[in-house]
């Protein structure tokens, strides 16, 4: 019996590790630069539809899809940021939700005109149904493990990008005070292009596990954005290690509710999520 | 046409106008700076100082009239490309970046300056104090501290000119003698400084030259030598 739990809670920590991949993007946009870019489910999703292509019409390993998207990703970000998030930086943060929910509409109707409602999912191969025997009726998923420990590598490569390293300073200090940024030269609409680039690189490393993880559709964006969100919050807004926290969190409590019952596996997040939010309302390790 | 006097200088402003929408803040001022010279602007709140200073570093939004620098006219550029040529503004309210620490806030001075021979342990020979407090965060100095790192930041920034924007402002008058102790070695090196004062004794005890704006216009110039404290009095209220 107990082997059960113990199972289901390391699956949910496995589980966590996906989340936080979800969140680390938005860690760096919402939390650090104070960006709330209402599209970043629907770019995942979006991604992971394109991963959908590379890996069927043209063949490619699922890795190498990966990998030629990241460097799009970086691409694409920094352009959107450049050309017309930019535009609306600024004090009134509702411009830029009110843009960014325009794109997510956007990406969702795209995406259902081009591949139709029905879910979809990349096929991992071997890698996928592969597991690794703890011993005492436990098995994870090898595709799982894989993925967790990429969640700790992005959350410690961001962290190290934002606390050790030459731009991690200047979009710390963009993020601190635009306008003395602009003031002594370091120019801010640079410097948001370049974080905007990064956060979608993990957003493309997100995209890469989410599509063999589980299956997704056009509308599969919002509810990835909500998570990652409550994970960021949980976790405590502007701390990386913090959304990995988070995101072991949500991962658990959305585990255990599933062993009660598979129709209380979102619920039982949401209501953890609460709890954290009604007793530790600033999260677990915030930097602010 | 160009003259061997306005040849040697660093910063040749001419009837620089600038406007926030509709309003006139400097109104056809002219002035120059030389390598190595001290130049104040004196005024009251809302002389238009700060928007004159932002103006040279290409933050303002509609700007009328010439800004020469080394003979190079600065219509067009943006800041960064404009400190990384040389000058660099050191902001009123001193506007560090609270959350980073006060090595990492120099070192963004250097990040986007020019990169010459003052470096970062100069800045800890100038301000000894800092050094032992390069790893606390900027937000929690005193503001006489926070106005040694913002002074730190422009230095390293290996500026030609120098804008200093009220480093006075809010300190302790001991602070301040401390801070304006620096600007002749400053000066020693060829680094013009201008000053924006609110303090007409500190302003012309150090100045070369003066300007004194009022309502955005020069109303009276010269040298603190030639004038004293009582006629810059009339000009600087417009009495």
């Amino acid at each position: 019996m107990t082997a059960i739990w113990i199972n289901q809670i390391l699956q949910g920590i496995l589980l966590g590790g996906l989340y936080t991949l979800f969140a680390a993007g938005l860690s760096l946009t919402a939390g650090v630069m104070r960006f709330v870019n209402i599209a970043h489910g629907d770019f995942i999703v979006l991604t992971s539809f394109m991963l959908l292509v590379l890996t069927t019409s043209l063949g490619l390993n699922p890795v190498i899809a990966t990998l030629i998207v990241l460097p799009i990703a970086f691409v694409v970000g920094f352009i959107l940021q450049r050309l017309l998030l930019q535009r609306v930086v600024g004090e009134n943060v509702l411009l830029v939700i009110l843009v960014t929910f325009g794109i997510s509409i956007i990406i969702e109707n795209g995406l259902l005109e081009g591949f139709g409602a029905d879910p979809v999912k990349v096929s991992g191969g071997a890698l996928e149904t592969a597991t690794v025997a703890l011993g005492n009726g436990i098995n994870l998923g090898l595709f799982n493990i894989i993925t967790f420990i990429a969640a700790v590598l992005v959350v410690a490569g961001l962290d190290v990008l934002l606390y050790r390293s030459r731009i991690g300073a200047k979009i710390r200090a963009v993020s601190d005070d635009v306008a003395a940024a602009d003031l002594i030269g370091l120019s801010s609409a640079r410097i948001y292009a370049i974080a905007m680039g990064i956060s979608f690189v993990t957003i493309g490393i997100a995209a890469g596990f989410m599509s063999i993880w589980t299956n997704f559709d056009p509308a599969s964006g919002p509810i990835r954005l909500l998570v990652a969100f409550e994970v960021i919050v949980m976790g405590g807004l502007g701390s990386m290690w913090g959304s990995l926290a988070g995101g072991i969190i949500m991962g658990v409590a959305q585990a255990v509710g599933a062993q009660f019952d598979i129709g209380w596996q979102l619920l039982a997040g949401h209501i953890v999520f609460l709890i954290v939010l009604a007793v530790r309302p600033q999260g677990l390790f915030p930097k602010y | 046409m160009a003259n061997p006097e306005t040849q040697a200088d660093l910063l040749s402003v001419e009837n620089l106008s600038v406007f926030y929408d509709k309003f006139r803040a400097v109104d056809n001022v002219s002035l120059r700076v030389a390598a190595g010279e001290i130049v104040s602007i004196i005024g009251a709140n809302g002389a238009g100082k700060s928007t004159l200073l932002k103006a040279l570093i290409g933050q303002a939004d509609r700007t009328e009239g010439t800004i020469r620098f080394d003979g190079q006219d600065l219509r067009g550029r943006t800041t960064a490309q404009i400190v990384s040529s040389g000058i660099v503004l050191v902001p009123e309210g001193r506007r560090l970046f609270p959350s980073l620490t006060v090595a990492e806030n120099l070192n963004l001075g250097w990040e986007v300056g020019r990169k010459g021979e003052i470096v970062i342990a100069d800045i800890w020979k100038f301000f000894p104090a800092l050094e032992d407090r390069k790893r606390q965060m900027a937000g929690s100095l005193s503001g006489g501290q926070q106005q040694m790192v913002a002074l730190g930041r422009g230095l390293l920034a290996n500026p030609r000119l120098l804008l200093c924007d009220e480093i006075s402002l809010g300190l302790a008058p001991r602070v301040v003698n401390d801070l304006y102790a620096l600007i002749p070695s400053i000066k020693a090196r060829g680094i013009g400084i201008l000053v924006v004062e609110q303090d007409i004794s500190r302003s012309l005890a150090v100045a070369d030259r003066f300007y004194c704006l009022l309502e955005g216009k020069v109303s009276l110039s010269g040298r603190p030598a030639d004038t004293n404290r009582e006629a810059v009095m009339k000009h600087y209220f417009g009495l």
